[in-house]
């Protein structure tokens, strides 16, 4: 399979973008996109973390074999989670308290073992690398458009900034958890009409949506795969 | 014990995990088409977290803390649950081969869960006791299960009305409306816990 650098790179951005195409990683995206500067905090986090496992990964790739695979791979995000926990902690000490737990849980996030188990595992480091900046930015822009309906709606300010009409008209309910389903499902309805045709459209969440779907290999999710089939993860 | 069912109440109702944390998301929107595999998700899920929160809980306090290695904790815990998980599937397919037939299939998928992680992390950075973090993760799983069961309720009653949705918003647009509808009602138990307790 040949891709040129410029479709790895720009594919993350639109036509896969990993959340509002592919939705994967739906917690992060709910759960820290209530202010701009939190889901950018969050993006960057997220990318810094998806570059390095990929990279990383790609290089082992020959190393690691196949039946410890993911636990390897947990292992080596985890590892990188903690390098950016320990950055953030010393530099941007507000935004680390703010992100709170969510930090933490970027190991789980189903972006980067997907993209672990889907591409790094199977090209080379460079690709691997442009590959992760790609699907990182996606991941970002998808975070900021969430942020900047929620923030410019919900709490009438961009950034921290008030602005001076829409404060006195907040729509409050954006800034709460039904606000984050309810932008997050219009959003994906926007794309899926812009793009209509052109992006693998996905009806409903399938395996490939799942955050496991690197884990079990087999229907689990529609709980029709017998156990003997399933991949173990350890 | 007024302390225990506060935790265990608010877990449940006012911070459930699903409709107000955003965590577990994935599951719940994967595996929530059919009551009897939400109810089945559910249990795994409690069963793990419980198990997970027993195990992570000492680790902590005991290895991690006095040998002040507290900054690897994401790794310690991450693999635990991976471990754990694999362990429960194993005991279970040895022992209980019934439940394993029907908590089965849904173990593997628990090991990338962000809620299980989660409520191990929220556990300790709450400064919950043994028995508190215990029961928090029972709450937390509980609350799971409850989201669960009612959006697969609601989502029951939208399966074959497909055709009066827009099209943009046919399959996950609408699925993630419905949720954001039933976190709606979630919303109603903010207060609950401090008019009947405090």
């Amino acid at each position: 399979m040949k891709q040129s650098k410029w479709g790895i790179l720009l594919r993350g951005i639109l036509k896969e973008n990993p959340v509002l195409v592919l939705v994967l990683g739906t917690c992060p995206t709910l759960a820290t996109t209530r202010f701009i500067v939190n889901a950018l905090g969050m993006g960057v986090a997220t990318m810094a973390v998806l570059i390095c496992s990929n990279v990383a990964i790609s290089l082992l790739r020959n190393v690691i074999p196949d039946k410890v695979r993911i636990p390897a791979y947990i292992v080596l995000i985890a590892g990188f989670v903690t390098i950016v926990q320990l950055l953030m902690q010393a530099f941007v000490q507000s935004l680390y308290e703010a992100l709170g737990v969510y930090l933490s849980l970027i190991v789980v996030n189903c972006i980067i073992l997907g993209r672990a188990e889907m591409f790094a595992s199977k090209n080379k480091p460079g690709d691997a690398a442009l590959d992760g900046v790609g699907m990182g930015l996606g991941f970002i822009c998808a975070l900021l458009a969430m942020s900047l309906i929620r923030e410019v709606f919900g709490a009438g300010s961009f950034c921290g900034i008030e602005i001076p009409f829409l404060a006195n008209y907040k729509i409050g309910i954006l800034q709460q958890a039904p606000g984050g389903f309810f932008v997050f499902g219009s959003l994906i309805a926007i794309v899926a009409k812009c793009t209509k045709g052109k992006a693998p459209r996905r009806h409903s969440f399938s395996c490939e949506g799942c955050p496991s779907a690197a884990v079990c290999t087999g229907h689990t999710c529609t709980a029709q795969a017998t156990p003997d089939k399933e991949v173990k993860p350890s | 014990m007024k302390e225990l069912i506060v935790i265990l109440m608010g877990a449940v109702l006012v911070n459930n995990y699903v409709l107000s944390q955003f965590l577990g998301i994935c599951p719940f929107l994967g595996v929530s088409k059919k009551v009897d595999q939400a109810v089945g998700m559910g249990i795994a899920v409690t069963f793990v977290m419980l198990v997970a929160s027993a195990v992570t809980w000492p680790i902590q306090r005991f290895l991690l803390d006095r040998f002040e290695l507290g900054y690897l904790q994401t790794i310690v815990f991450i693999l635990v649950i991976a471990a754990l998980v694999q362990f429960t599937e194993i005991v279970l397919k040895k022992y209980l081969p019934a439940l394993h037939k029907s908590l089965g299939i849904y173990l593997p998928l628990i090991t990338t869960n962000c809620a299980v992680l989660g409520v191990t992390i929220n556990n300790i950075s709450d400064g919950y006791n043994f028995i508190e973090s215990l029961v928090s993760s029972l709450g937390c799983g509980l609350g799971f299960l409850l989201a669960m069961i009612l959006f697969s309720g609601v989502r029951g009653r939208m399966e074959g009305n497909e055709s009066a949705v827009p099209a943009s918003f046919r399959g996950l647009p609408i699925t993630l409306t419905a949720a954001a509808i039933v976190s709606l009602s979630f919303l109603g138990f903010g207060g609950v816990i401090e008019n009947l307790f405090g």
